[in-house]
C-alpha cells in the first residue's frame, strides 16, 4: 500500500447540508411570497427586488474583496438579506430605497460586525427600520394591489386610525390582496414558505408559532376578547414574514432551544404592544430588533442543563 | 415494548448494505501474529514468555499489570519469536511476536468451568479477567473492572448493547443472528454476578431480524428483554443506552453505576460465554471489513494479533482510489496512515474510504444554526465549547462543560459549515485534564 492516505480526526463522515443548501431552501421558501408580491403589486415590486438583491449582493463582494477575504456570495445570504429587504418595503418606494437599505444591511449591519453568522441583528430589518426613520414618508406610502397603483392604508394603519369600515375581508388578508410592503402581504404563501423550511429541517417551530401565537393571545386579551380580530391581527402586517424568515435568523436569534422561546414571546408581547399603545401602526421591526439586542443575554440565562446535570 | 431513545441525536446513512447479508467467515490461519500487551484503555501486560519459547492456543502470554489491565493470551501455537516494540495502532508498544505451527494446538489450561448455576459471582469475575476480556465495543475497558463495583454502588440493571449504532459496522449484528444463545449465556452470567433476575438487551429497530432472532433465544429465561431502540445515532453510546432503557440519566461526570447500571457490549457477552463454556480467553473476534475501497467487504474472525494488511488482503485487498483507512466506524474510529500493525481485542472494524469520500470538505464561518445543540446527546453548545477552545479559553471551555462530551461527533456531522467542532472540543478536553493533572 504506497497510497498516501488521509489522517483526520472522528468523525469522518459530514451530513450533505452546507451553508449553501440551507440558504438556498430560504430562497425557495420564500419565492411563493415574492412572486406573489409581484403579482398583487405590479413591475415597480419586481424591479424593487432586483434592484435590493443586486445591491446586496454586489456590497458583499465588493467589501469582502476590498478586505481581502474569501467573497462568498455563492452562500447566497446576502441574496436572502436583499430579498427580505425588498419584501419589507412598499412598492411604491423610489428606486434609491432598496440601494440605500441593502448597502446597510450588508455594509453596515453584516459586514461590519464580521460577517454571516456575526451579525447581531437581522440586517434586512435593520436597514429597514433606518430607512423608516431616515425617509418615513417614502416609507410609509402605500399602495393597493393592482395595475393602477392607488395609494392606500395598511390594515393596520387603518385599525391604528380607528378607519376599520373600510377594513380589507380576513380571506383578502389571508391570501395577500391588501397593501402593505410587498412581500408581507399573502400570509398564505408565507405560511407555505415556512412549513417548507420546517420540513426541510432549516428552522424549528419553535419561534414561529411562540411568536405568532403570543401576538394571537395578546391580542385576544387587550382588543377585549374578540376571536375574529385576534385572528385578523396575526394576517395582516409583518407578522407573518417576521416570526417565519426574520426572527428566525441564525446569527440574531439564540441558538437554545429555551431561549428561542424566550425570544418569541418577547417578540410576540412587544408586537402588540405597540400595536395597540405605540405611535406606529406595526411593531414586529422593532419588536424583533429589540429582541435581537436582548439575545446574548438570553442565551446565557438558557443554557441546556448538560445530560447527567442537576435537574433545574 | 415500544421504541426507546434518547434526546438529540443524528441519523447518518447507515451503510450496512456491504457487509449485514454476509455471514462470518473465519480467516485463514496468519503465519505469524503479533500481539500487543497494551490492547486497551489501562495498565499494559507484562510478558511471561521469551524468544523461543513454545506457546499454545489460549496460554497466558502475558501478566495483567494491575487491576485496571487484563492478562493477554497467545491465539496461535507456534515459537515465540520476538517479545520487543512494535507498530500498534496509532503508536508502538511491547509485543509478542509469534510463528504460527499451524497446529492450533490447545493449551491445557483451557478447560470449561462448570455450570453457570454452581459457579459464584466472584468465580465468574475471576473468570471474565483471567480470560482477558474487555469492551469489545469500543475503548476496551477490562469488563471484570466493570462487574467489580464499591461496595456502596448497587447495581440493579445489566444492560447488553446490541445497538451498533456506527454506521458501516454490522459484526455484533451478524453475532446475534449466528451465535444468540452466547450472548443471552453471557447476560444470565453478568445478571449472576450481581444477583440480579433480570437484563435487557438493547437492539436498535432496523436490526429487526436480530430483535427476532434474539427474542426467540432469550425465550427460556423470562427476566430477559429485548428492548427495541430507535434507529439514532449515537443510540449505543454507553450512557444514552442507559437513558433510552432505564430513563435514568448517569450523572454528569461520573460512570454508569452511578445510576445503578452495568453496560456490556454483545460481543463482550458472547466472549464471556465461551470462557465459561470452553475455558477460551479472549483471543479472537469479529471484525467488519468494509467500504468503498474495499474489493469484498465481509464479516471475519479473526486472531488477535493478525496484521490488518493480511486481513485487507482477505477481504480481495483495496480498491485503485483509496484516500482513508479507518480502525472502527466512520462517527468515532481511528483514521491511520498505514495498515502495517496487529488487529486486537477492540477491531470491530476495518473501513476504507475512496479518495473521493476522504476529501475534507472546507470549512466556513459558523452561521449560528444551533444544530449542534439541538442534537447534542449531551446536551451541550458545542460550537460555543469549539469558538473558545480555537482561542484557547479554556477557562470558558470548562464551564460550558466540555468536560462532559462523549465524543461521538454528531456536532461535526451535522455542521452545516463543516466547523471541526468535535477536534477542537477534544483539544480543549485533553488541555484541560492536563492542566488538572499539574496542580493536583
Amino acid at each position: 500500500m504506497e497510497k498516501m492516505l488521509r489522517v483526520s480526526s472522528s468523525p469522518h463522515i459530514r451530513s450533505k447540508d452546507t451553508v449553501s443548501s440551507i440558504m438556498r431552501d430560504v430562497v425557495i421558501a420564500l419565492l411563493p411570497a415574492t412572486l406573489a408580491g409581484i403579482y398583487f403589486f405590479g413591475i415597480n415590486a419586481a424591479i424593487i427586488i432586483a434592484l435590493s438583491v443586486g445591491t446586496a449582493v454586489v456590497t458583499e463582494a465588493g467589501i469582502q474583496t476590498l478586505r481581502k477575504k474569501k467573497v462568498t456570495i455563492n452562500d447566497w445570504s446576502a441574496v436572502i438579506t436583499g430579498l427580505l429587504l425588498a419584501m419589507n418595503l412598499p412598492a411604491s418606494a423610489p428606486w434609491w430605497i432598496p440601494v440605500i437599505g441593502a448597502i446597510f444591511a450588508i455594509a453596515i449591519v453584516k459586514q461590519a460586525f464580521g460577517g454571516i453568522g456575526s451579525n447581531f441583528m437581522n440586517p434586512a430589518l435593520a436597514a429597514r427600520v433606518f430607512l423608516v426613520t431616515s425617509w418615513p414618508i417614502e416609507m410609509t406610502t402605500w399602495v393597493a394591489p393592482g395595475a393602477d397603483a392607488v395609494s392606500t392604508a395598511t390594515p393596520l394603519g387603518m385599525i391604528k386610525e380607528g378607519s376599520t369600515a373600510q377594513l380589507p375581508s380576513l380571506m383578502d388578508a389571508f391570501i395577500g390582496n391588501v397593501g402593505g410592503s410587498l412581500g408581507e402581504t399573502s400570509a398564505v404563501l408565507l405560511i407555505l414558505g415556512g412549513l417548507y423550511l420546517l420540513y426541510r429541517g432549516v428552522i424549528s417551530y419553535r419561534i414561529p408559532t411562540f411568536y405568532i401565537g403570543t401576538v394571537l393571545v395578546m391580542t385576544f386579551i387587550l382588543g377585549g376578547f374578540n376571536i375574529y380580530d385576534s385572528v385578523y391581527s396575526i394576517f395582516v402586517g409583518g407578522l407573518m414574514l417576521g416570526a417565519i424568515y426574520m426572527a428566525t435568523d441564525y446569527s440574531s436569534s439564540p441558538i437554545t432551544a429555551k431561549g428561542q422561546i424566550v425570544f418569541a414571546v418577547g417578540a410576540g408581547l412587544l408586537t402588540t404592544i405597540i400595536r395597540f399603545y405605540g405611535g406606529y401602526p406595526e411593531g414586529v421591526q422593532f419588536s424583533i430588533i429589540l429582541m435581537n439586542i436582548a439575545t446574548p443575554i438570553i442565551e446565557r440565562y438558557t443554557a441546556p442543563r448538560v445530560f447527567g446535570g442537576a435537574k433545574k | 415494548m415500544g421504541l426507546l431513545s434518547f434526546k438529540g441525536g443524528i441519523h447518518p446513512p447507515h451503510s450496512k448494505e456491504y457487509t449485514e447479508d454476509k455471514p462470518v467467515v473465519i480467516a485463514a490461519e496468519p503465519a505469524m501474529v503479533h500481539i500487543p500487551l497494551r490492547q486497551h484503555i489501562g495498565a499494559p501486560a507484562s510478558s511471561l514468555v521469551k524468544v523461543g519459547d513454545v506457546v499454545k492456543v489460549g496460554q497466558k502470554i502475558g501478566e495483567a499489570g494491575g487491576f485496571v489491565s487484563v492478562p493477554i493470551h497467545s491465539s496461535v501455537s507456534g515459537i515465540v519469536k520476538a517479545v520487543k516494540n512494535h507498530a500498534i495502532l496509532g503508536g508502538s508498544t511491547l509485543t509478542i511476536s509469534i510463528e504460527n505451527d499451524m497446529e492450533n494446538e490447545v493449551h491445557e489450561s483451557v478447560q470449561p468451568k462448570g455450570k453457570l448455576d454452581d459457579l459464584s459471582g466472584k468465580e465468574i469475575v475471576e473468570i471474565i479477567k483471567e480470560a482477558g476480556i474487555v469492551g469489545m465495543g469500543g475503548a476496551g475497558f477490562p469488563t471484570h473492572v466493570k462487574l467489580s463495583p464499591p461496595a456502596d454502588k448497587k447495581i440493579d440493571v445489566v444492560i447488553l448493547n446490541g445497538a451498533e449504532c456506527e454506521p458501516y459496522l454490522t459484526n455484533d449484528y451478524r453475532l446475534m443472528l449466528e451465535n444468540p444463545s452466547d450472548i443471552i449465556f453471557g447476560l444470565e452470567a453478568v445478571m449472576k454476578v450481581f444477583n440480579l433476575k433480570e437484563g435487557y438487551i438493547g437492539i436498535e429497530d432496523n436490526k429487526p431480524e436480530a430483535i427476532k432472532v434474539m427474542k426467540e433465544a432469550a425465550k427460556g429465561n423470562p427476566g430477559i428483554k429485548i428492548v427495541g431502540l430507535r434507529t439514532k445515532y449515537p443510540q449505543g453510546a454507553e450512557k444514552q443506552l442507559i437513558a433510552a432503557v432505564t430513563g435514568r440519566e448517569v450523572p454528569s461526570g461520573g460512570l454508569p453505576m452511578e445510576a445503578g447500571a452495568v453496560v456490556n457490549n454483545v460481543s463482550t457477552a458472547a466472549a464471556i460465554a465461551t470462557a465459561i463454556n470452553t475455558g477460551m480467553p479472549l483471543i479472537d473476534r469479529i471484525c467488519t471489513v468494509t467500504g468503498k475501497g474495499i474489493k469484498e467487504p465481509k464479516n471475519i474472525k479473526i486472531k488477535v494479533g493478525t496484521m490488518i494488511s493480511e486481513i485487507v488482503e482477505q477481504c480481495g485487498g483495496y480498491e485503485e482510489n483509496i484516500g482513508k483507512l479507518i480502525m472502527g466506524g466512520p462517527m468515532m474510529g481511528i483514521a491511520t496512515h498505514t495498515d502495517q500493525f496487529p488487529s486486537t481485542k477492540t477491531t470491530s472494524g476495518i473501513l476504507v474510504f475512496t479518495e473521493e469520500e476522504a476529501r475534507i470538505p472546507e470549512e466556513s464561518q459558523c452561521i449560528k444554526c444551533g444544530k449542534c445543540v439541538e442534537t447534542c446527546p449531551s446536551f451541550l453548545q458545542p460550537s460555543y465549547i469549539s469558538a473558545y477552545a480555537l482561542i484557547n479559553n479554556l477557562e470558558m471551555a470548562e464551564k460550558y462543560n466540555a468536560l462532559d462530551c462523549i465524543e461521538c461527533g454528531t456536532c461535526s456531522f451535522v455542521c452545516p459549515s463543516k466547523r471541526p467542532l468535535l477536534e477542537s472540543i477534544r483539544l480543549a478536553k485533553r488541555e484541560i485534564l492536563a492542566q488538572r493533572r499539574k496542580t493536583k
